[in-house]
């Protein structure tokens, strides 16, 4: 149960970076760090002490693969997730970038052409 | 001197080799070890972006050009798409419609080795493209050097 | 045919990628590309109209172990709103693009939208309608910063912040859901929430889904990307957002997960309607002091996103039917409305009400579609924002929520007062000396709002009478989600 509260924590980081922070670089290692700490739940999920690889071989009982196992469907969402997140990331860091050529700073309170 | 140092240069000359054929080999067993398209994708999008590093643009464009980096993304996803599609006449969208043998061989799993080489070279190319986006062809480095310079 | 089906996703995918290999050699091909592949997909979704539900399981993997695609009357009534706006919004684009550069891009990451927001209203599987979700968001984020000016990037700055948290807390739901049933397909959740899963865990999923499908519908706690957001992009992008987007992912996921999948529950009923009131009074409040045309609209966009919401909320049989209905004009609306403001920057140079005046004598046909367009979202009769909207007040008299009724009614009334600015400033008065020589849009712009003008009237004067049996299947279904279970799985 402690490592789910660790990893809760390190998402509640992440939501404060994402929501404390001006400055916008760490306001995308903020949204990075919410994003990891969500994989790290799903892969928490399927984790299993001692497990083997979830391949059903010929000579292997049915009972003891299931018991012994680890579940193989965390870690294929995970891996999806990661590259939702690699390319959110990507696209962050673009326009971060080109917001930067049009104000001349990353400080987001500095950033404020739109309101209302 | 266009690239860093002489010792970074003759390391990276070094490694180059070794670090595209573990891109392939991670590739290409994806269905048998771990890793699979997406990471071999990773490491070829890094061993170009470390040849960027190290020798400068003019090299690893020379090697990989943006142009060639957008078509290969491009037809990367087309091939994968494809797969689905063939899948789709022989009954269902995403079918696994060439046979299988006996698991951990090479050709063991279907459109699976076909998909990992698919997504290996999306991801490769499209990773070095961002780079390529983010740094090169942004006047944002260039910017950023000349501030500081007033500075 | 019911092999057809993931031709809906994979046509607009495939073409995303082809076109970007194409224009590399042969350039100016991809309006017509993507023309073909919209007009395409509107005459599948005509010839699957009807069609009985049924399922299809993607690489032949059966349900609950496979990920499947469902086809029934919730996902028939949206499949349809989307071919058709976005045939018209596509006409719109080929001339308005023009101005623009790197076409090509725009028409793969606008393919990508429509490839995910399709896949959103198909799936029948949690994880995959995360994963389309976030192939139309991600494109959506950067359709917004398409000009590259600095607006546009702040504005695409806050929505990809607020969208990509909104994503998170949605995966964490699912995750959780995961945890607590141990898979994946809708249908098999859903029996196996009636066999029993644990309150916590479940409340604790619906608080999240909750915040996350209502940032992605911008009612109002969650609101504040919207305004930003819509009125930046360029203007078919603008009518795709506040016409498509916020529905297909926001309002269509609301009424899929928590009506059909969970089973409505009384305290979630409660939620949407405060939320729904909450979004449609201060929408309107905050609208009726723009003076920038497409802001005007995106405030409006809020306040009748709370219009549907109350409708489904209340989720008595007429509720629902005038939600559904109000989604439907207000995607018609809404969009036409978006193209009208974009044609008046295409011709004017800019989209300041009070810059603006008498454009119906110079632009006859944008004039009156706009005319037409902003009728029918005040609501007045016989247009077809007038029968949604008293659909919906009907059914919150029945329902004895007489509060609740008079502010809708005073809601709406503000809405006219809003739309009647708009037209005094833009459409009628006097015509500034700057704008004395300007031209009606080119045909195609024309066609694309004419189409969706025509719609307006359509829907208002025949669909009472011919229309509602689409409807009223896609209610059925939301009333008795024990249906679901009978079709979409084996």
């Amino acid at each position: 149960m402690l490592i789910y509260f660790l990893n809760s924590i390190l998402f509640v980081l992440g939501l404060y970076c994402l929501i404390a922070k001006k400055h916008l670089v760490k306001k995308i290692i903020g949204m990075t760090i919410m994003d990891y700490a969500i994989n790290l739940f799903i892969i928490l999920l399927g984790y299993k002490k001692d497990g083997i690889p979830p391949i059903l071989l010929p000579d292997m009982d049915i009972n003891t693969f299931l018991q012994q196992s680890v579940d193989p469907i965390p870690q294929a969402l995970v891996l999806t997730s990661i590259v939702i997140g690699l390319s959110t990331l990507a696209l962050m860091v673009a326009i971060s970038l080109r917001l930067y050529e049009k104000y001349k700073t990353f400080d987001m309170s500095e950033i404020r052409r739109l309101h209302g | 001197m266009e690239g860093m140092t002489f010792i970074v240069k003759t390391i990276t000359k070094l490694l180059i080799g070794a670090i595209f054929l573990f891109a392939i080999y991670i590739t290409f067993y994806g269905h048998l070890t771990p890793g699979g398209g997406f990471a071999g994708g990773i490491m070829l999008a890094c061993g170009f972006i470390l040849l960027t590093l190290a020798f400068g643009k003019k090299m690893s464009l020379g090697k990989l050009s943006d142009f060639w980096a957008s078509l290969i993304d491009n037809l990367g996803a087309i091939t994968f798409w494809s797969i689905g599609m063939l899948g789709y006449l022989s009954g269902y969208f995403f079918m696994n419609f060439i046979e299988k043998s006996n698991p951990f061989g090479l050709f063991s799993s279907g459109t699976i080795l076909i998909s990992n080489i698919a997504i290996c070279l999306k991801v490769g190319s499209s990773i070095f493209a961002v780079f390529l986006a983010l740094t090169i062809f942004g006047r944002f480095i260039s910017d950023l050097i000349a501030s500081e310079d007033e500075d | 045919m019911e092999s057809w089906l993931p031709i809906f996703v994979v046509a607009p995918l495939g073409m995303a990628f082809f076109n970007l290999i194409i224009t590399k050699f042969v350039r100016h091909v991809s309006p017509y590309l993507t023309l073909s592949v919209v007009i395409f997909l509107l005459g599948l979704s005509l010839f699957f109209l009807g069609h009985e539900p049924f399922f299809y399981a993607v690489g032949g993997w059966q349900p609950p172990l496979g990920i499947t695609l469902v086809w029934d009357s919730l996902s028939q009534l949206l499949i349809l709103i989307v071919s058709i706006i976005t045939l018209a919004v596509t006409l719109f684009a080929i001339p308005y693009m023009q101005q623009y550069t790197a076409q090509n891009k725009f028409y793969s990451l606008y393919l990508l939208m429509i490839a995910g927001m399709n896949g959103v209203i198909l799936t029948g599987d949690f994880f995959n309608l995360f994963v389309f979700m976030e192939i139309a968001s991600i494109a959506s984020y950067a359709l917004v910063a398409f000009g590259v000016e600095a607006e546009e990037l702040e504005a695409s700055f806050k929505y990809l912040i607020l969208g990509g948290v909104s994503s998170t807390i949605i995966l964490l739901g699912i995750a959780l859901l995961y945890a607590a049933t141990g898979t994946l397909n809708m249908a098999d959740i859903s029996a196996t929430i009636q066999q029993g899963v644990s309150k916590n865990v479940l409340f604790f999923t619906f608080a999240l889904f909750l915040m996350g499908f209502g940032l992605k519908s911008a009612l109002v706690p969650f609101h504040a990307w919207l305004p930003d957001a819509h009125p930046s992009a360029p203007a078919p992008i603008s009518a795709m957002l506040s016409g498509l987007i916020i529905k297909a992912l926001g309002i269509y996921s609301v009424a899929r997960i928590f009506f059909i999948i969970f089973g409505i529950v009384p305290i979630i009923k409660t939620i949407l309607m405060v939320l729904g009131a909450l979004s449609m009074v201060i929408g309107v409040f905050l609208a009726v002091g723009q003076w920038d045309f497409k802001r005007l609209l995106a405030y409006h966009s809020i306040s009748q996103m709370g219009y549907v919401m109350v409708g489904i909320g209340l989720a008595t049989p007429l509720g629902i039917l005038g939600g559904l209905f109000h989604l439907l004009n207000h995607a018609v609306f809404k969009s036409l409305l978006f193209l009208c403001s974009g044609a008046f920057e295409y011709t004017t140079g800019t989209r300041q009400l009070k810059q603006l005046g008498g454009l119906i004598r110079k632009m006859p046909w944008t004039g009156s579609s706009c005319s037409i367009a902003a009728l029918s979202i005040s609501g007045v009769p016989p247009f077809n924002g007038f029968w949604s909207k008293f659909i919906i007040i009907v059914a919150l008299f029945q329902s004895q929520n007489y509060l609740l009724a008079i502010i809708t009614v005073f809601v709406s009334f503000m809405t006219l007062i809003s739309f009647v600015k708009v037209q005094k400033y833009s459409l009628f008065g006097v015509l500034p000396k700057k704008l004395q020589d300007i031209k009606e849009v080119p045909v195609l712009m024309v066609s694309g709002m004419v189409i969706l003008a025509l719609l307006c009237i359509g829907l208002g004067v025949l669909f009472p009478v011919y229309g509602v049996s689409i409807l009223e299947s896609a209610r059925n279904l939301m009333l008795e989600p024990a249906r679901y279970l009978q079709y979409a799985m084996p």
